[in-house]
């Protein structure tokens, strides 16, 4: 049971999925009549369950993980023999975090999506595919197999998008699609370039690391190791996305439904640093010497970018995908602190990447459960009506205001939300964000003090647009407002849990990434030596 | 081996001749008339039966004039295929009801005939009796055979036109290695070139035999035919066009560049470097149908110019010298079969039941036929090259090919970009079908066997890009000639 439960965890969705293909044809009899009522509750509930199990397995596998026992669960097959291709699977400290962050916010995900009316089956059918796709992604410690699923997600996403999000769908939808692919291509040279340099030719990550360090070629001029760099790098950097690369994101999350916007900022983004660390790291530690200021330089980028363009936002749903452009900015630069010189600076920034990552994560689901919940109820998710609204009374005015008094529980939650977004003390944004800044600085000192700007653009936009929607005199339209259901909460609290009890007890993740970050450290120090950087 | 002895190994051809024979007699007969598509799909049934006998067999037939190796053998299984289903299909298509289909099946068996002997040529004279004499010729009139229809008159008389001008240029070219050598088979060629002094007279003979090869595989330039051609013929036809010829002219292609352009050792023929003009002409060739395929409104046109994409793909491994460039084009074009195939037959099944041909008709297919539209995204998938998809596993052999030789990078640059394009139209037509809703939302069932038709390809189409070893073993016994 145990050496299959990786692959149990990825397929089990897929599997409810399969279920709810075959479920659709026996409950809705031969004329599929467009999802009654009943076959809708069916879907619904085999991805509630389905997603749950997973989501509970996840939780075993956490607690049943050893910090300090190297790659564990491992699953290991031959798959196409002539191409050397493994289906090997594994898990360690860095994996682990985000693969039940994956399982938390897919059962989240589905949760939020109850209310779905546009062709249930279909909705569902992709978010548990997708949800497959992305927990492969995690798990996979063979690099097609890693790249199969890491394009599995494009499928699912764009459907998800394009024909469940909002007026530019078709548009949000192809440019996000574009813009992955643009990146996985690149990926997809880089990985056959890896592979036929290592030997004998593999696509497994741990051999090719172990062959990594001899790869010595130029081409037209221009060393190979650094091309292999680049192209992973503009493939993961896509994903993440690192500016000038983020146009696709906010157009996908506006147009986007809530749970897709949650899946997306919370598990997808993390892919393109994961990759990052799981790649580029360990296999060409000396080029991420040669690269390490330009990372930070980017990841300071990100984060005044990022901010900068959340403050100039309306949409509150924009806003926060800025802010997650922002947010992943830190992510980045305390990846880059892996070339200190000081212990514990590379320490405090690449376990502070990994936190930032999974906190992050959990921060922006509630955020985008938090929009998406008011947008339920008003249909629009303005801080300011745009100038050329279809109502030209209400254009350029506030949109809300006052709310606080009307929805006591709500407002709470987004306050807790935004606050654990701007980096409060005793919630888990504020550890992971310290981590990393104190990683950068003991590196970077000039680019750490212009990121650290960031804190306060953070505090600009979230705390304007909280005075903004829930103080002032509340406005007649939006007297009669219920509050947050039972359903809503179910969704919030898990998260704000964590958020708390991260912010309070961060050692509860430290202790089961840190010895598996700190190992990658080493590697990429000792390595860099050894092809003779530094 | 003498003629005499050669028919031995010579059966599977020669049933498909007295089956064409049969087919003919048939339509004379009326009360049997109707049952030529059982003669003719019955036909390549039992040829298969006896291809299948003939397997592992390397002879040279007909005094050194045609090979039977396993080079051949593989080939011949697409053109059986492709041939049964496109006979199949063309009973079902609504566009060919006015037609004369005992006619018309007479006609695509000996097209099958002649992509027979072009995949097993090894002299000058069988090239060309292949190519031109019996594929060329009743393709032309294939491609017309709707005679009111003026896009398919117009079809027939621009490929009549395009293919007389490139096999003209391409028996120029024979003259001249003739010329070289004073020989017509490809192994005595290959020998008296070894010794040429003249690198230019070498170099014109490459180019004008790569015009008429060119032609068949729709390489730019020489592809001006293939979109109107594509448009105007009977859809079944089209689909047929668009792999079994290509796959014969690749396969033409291959053997004489290999056998004839390639010493023994494997480096080009007396320094004349034709690699990189390959190579070159691969860039252009998917760049060039990628960009147009953009711009179209028509669904078959699209597809149309997408074969000049894919023909781009399969060039990029032929600039490589390897046997493993061999191994990976006959690895896509067994996923082009499936994938390509499949894809026209969703045609059909949009044109028959809807009369749908541009995207707009397209519009909301996805909600009325949910299978079938959900099959056409994996098609879609697989001719992008998206993973896990057949047409994936195809472009990773491309691929691996350019990077293991560590010498066109930049060839496998255009390569990758150039399938983000195609993501772009590909996706179009899945759009088209699924993000719109359909106008009156009445599902619509297709014919059955145009059904089946389209499951039958996607299975392959999907299943092979998730576990393709006993495609790759099959192929690795397929390489030599």
């Amino acid at each position: 049971m145990s050496s299959h439960i990786l692959s149990l965890l990825i397929f089990i969705p897929a599997a409810g999925a399969l279920l709810m293909l075959i479920g659709h044809r026996f409950i809705s009899g031969n004329e599929a009549s467009e999802d009654s009522g009943k076959t809708a509750d069916f879907h619904k509930w085999i991805a509630a369950v389905f997603t749950g199990f997973q989501l509970l397995l996840s939780v075993w596998l956490w607690l049943s993980y050893v910090p300090n026992g190297g790659i564990q669960f491992q699953e290991h097959h031959a798959w196409i023999q002539s191409f050397n291709i493994e289906y090997f699977l594994g898990v360690d400290g860095l994996s682990l975090p985000l693969i039940v962050l994956t399982a938390l916010l897919s059962f989240i995900g589905v949760v939020s999506s109850w209310n779905i009316k546009k062709s249930v089956l279909g909705y569902f059918s992709l978010l548990l595919l997708l949800d497959t796709a992305m927990m492969g992604v995690f798990c996979s410690l063979d690099f097609f197999l890693f790249y199969v699923f890491w394009e599995l997600m494009l499928l699912p996403m764009y459907f998800l998008i394009g024909i469940w999000g909002g007026p530019q769908r078709m548009y949000a939808a192809i440019k996000f699609f574009l813009y992955t692919l643009l990146g996985s291509v690149l990926m997809l040279l880089a990985m056959l370039a890896l592979y036929f340099y290592t030997e004998p030719h593999s696509f497994n990550l741990i051999a090719m690391i172990q062959s990594g360090a001899a790869i010595r070629d130029t081409f037209w001029g221009m060393d190979i190791r650094m091309l292999i760099f680049v192209a992973l790098f503009i493939g993961f950097a896509i994903k993440v996305p690192i500016v000038p690369f983020h146009t696709w994101l906010p157009l996908a999350h506006v147009e986007a439904p809530t749970a897709v916007s949650v899946i997306l900022a919370g598990v997808l983004l993390k892919m393109g640093t994961y990759g990052l660390l799981r790649i580029n790291y360990p296999l060409l530690p000396d080029q991420v010497y040669i690269f390490a200021w330009s990372i930070a330089l980017l990841g300071v980028i990100n984060i005044i970018w990022g901010a900068l363009n959340a403050i100039a936002q309306i949409d509150l749903k924009k806003m926060v995908a800025y802010s997650s452009v922002s947010h992943m900015g830190y992510v980045l630069l305390g990846m880059a602190a892996v070339v200190s010189t000081s212990a514990a600076g590379s320490q405090a920034g690449i376990n502070g990447a990994v936190m930032q990552m999974f906190n992050h994560g959990t921060i922006t689901a509630m955020l985008f459960l938090l929009v998406g919940v008011i947008y339920e109820k008003v249909h629009h998710r303005y801080i300011f009506f745009p100038k050329d609204y279809k109502d030209p009374e209400l254009a350029g005015k506030l949109a809300f205001g006052g709310l606080a008094g009307q929805l006591p529980i709500y407002s709470g939650f987004v306050a807790l939300a935004f606050f654990a977004g701007l980096g409060l003390p005793a919630l888990s944004g504020f550890i992971s964000e310290a981590m990393c800044f104190i990683g950068g600085f003991s590196v970077f000192r000039t680019l750490t003090i212009i990121g650290t700007l960031g804190i306060l653009l953070n505090a600009i936009y979230f705390l304007r647009s909280y005075m903004h929607i829930f103080l002032g005199p509340v406005s007649n339209a939006y007297k009669g407002l219920k509050d947050m259901n039972g359903r809503e909460l179910l969704t919030i609290v898990p998260l704000a849990i964590i958020v708390i009890a991260l912010g309070v007890y961060p050692k509860l993740m430290l202790d089961v990434i840190s010895p598996t970050m700190n190992s990658l450290i080493k590697l990429v120090q000792s390595m860099a030596m050894m092809v003779g950087i530094n | 081996m003498s003629n005499f002895s050669s028919i031995a190994f010579y059966l599977p051809e020669l049933l498909l001749v007295l089956t064409i024979l049969a087919v003919i007699v048939v339509d004379l007969i009326p009360g049997l008339k109707r049952f030529n598509w059982i003669i003719a799909l019955a036909g390549i049934v039992f040829t298969g039966v006896l291809l299948y006998g003939d397997s592992g067999v390397s002879e040279s037939l007909y005094l050194g004039t045609i090979a039977s190796d396993p080079f051949a053998y593989f080939f011949k299984w697409i053109f059986l295929i492709a041939g049964f289903f496109t006979i199949l299909v063309s009973r079902h298509t609504h566009a060919l009801r006015g037609a004369d289909l005992p006619e018309y099946n007479a006609l695509l068996l000996i097209v099958v005939f002649g992509l027979f002997l072009m995949a097993s040529a090894t002299n000058l004279v069988t090239v060309y009796l292949g190519m031109i004499e019996t594929v060329s010729l009743p393709s032309y009139v294939l491609a017309g055979i709707l005679k009111n229809d003026r896009k398919s008159n117009e079809a027939s008389l621009k490929y009549v036109i395009f293919g007389a001008f490139s096999s003209g240029l391409m028996v120029y070219g024979f003259s001249w290695l003739y010329g070289l050598t004073g020989s017509m088979s490809l192994s005595g060629i290959q020998q008296g070139l070894a010794g040429v002094q003249e690198p230019l007279a070498l170099y014109m003979a490459i180019l004008l035999v790569l015009a008429g090869f060119g032609y068949k595989i729709s390489m730019v330039p020489f592809h001006f035919w293939t979109p109107d051609v594509y448009e105007g013929s009977p859809t079944p036809i089209t689909g047929f066009l668009s792999v079994a010829p290509k796959a014969a002219g690749f396969a033409i292609l291959m053997r004489f560049f290999y056998s004839v352009f390639t010493t023994n050792s494997l480096t080009t023929i007396a320094g004349v470097d034709w690699l990189t003009l390959i190579a070159l002409l691969s860039a252009v060739t998917m760049t060039f149908g990628n960009l147009i395929a953009l711009q179209q409104e028509n669904v078959k046109r699209m597809l149309a110019f997408s074969s000049i994409a894919h023909a781009g793909y399969m060039l990029m491994a032929l600039s490589i010298l390897s046997p493993d460039a061999i191994k990976a084009v006959m690895v896509y074009l067994t996923m082009y079969l499936f994938m390509n195939m499949g894809a026209f037959f969703m045609v059909i099944f949009a044109e028959n039941q809807l009369n749908a041909h541009t995207l707009e008709d397209w519009k909301g297919l996805g909600r009325k036929a949910p299978f079938l539209g959900a099959l056409m995204v994996i098609l879609m998938m697989s001719l992008t090259g998206l993973p896990p998809s057949a047409g994936f596993v195809g472009k990773l052999y491309l691929f691996a090919v350019v990077i293991a030789s560590k010498k066109f990078y930049w060839l496998a640059i255009v390569g990758v970009l150039n399938s983000v394009v195609s993501l772009f139209y590909y996706f179009r037509i899945v759009k088209a079908m699924w993000l719109f809703s359909p106008a009156d939302p009445k599902p619509v069932k297709a014919d059955s066997v145009i059904g089946l038709s389209i499951l039958l390809f996607t299975i392959p189409a999907l299943l092979l890009g998730i576990y393709w070893t006993p495609i790759i073993n099959l192929i690795d016994k397929s390489i030599g000639f």
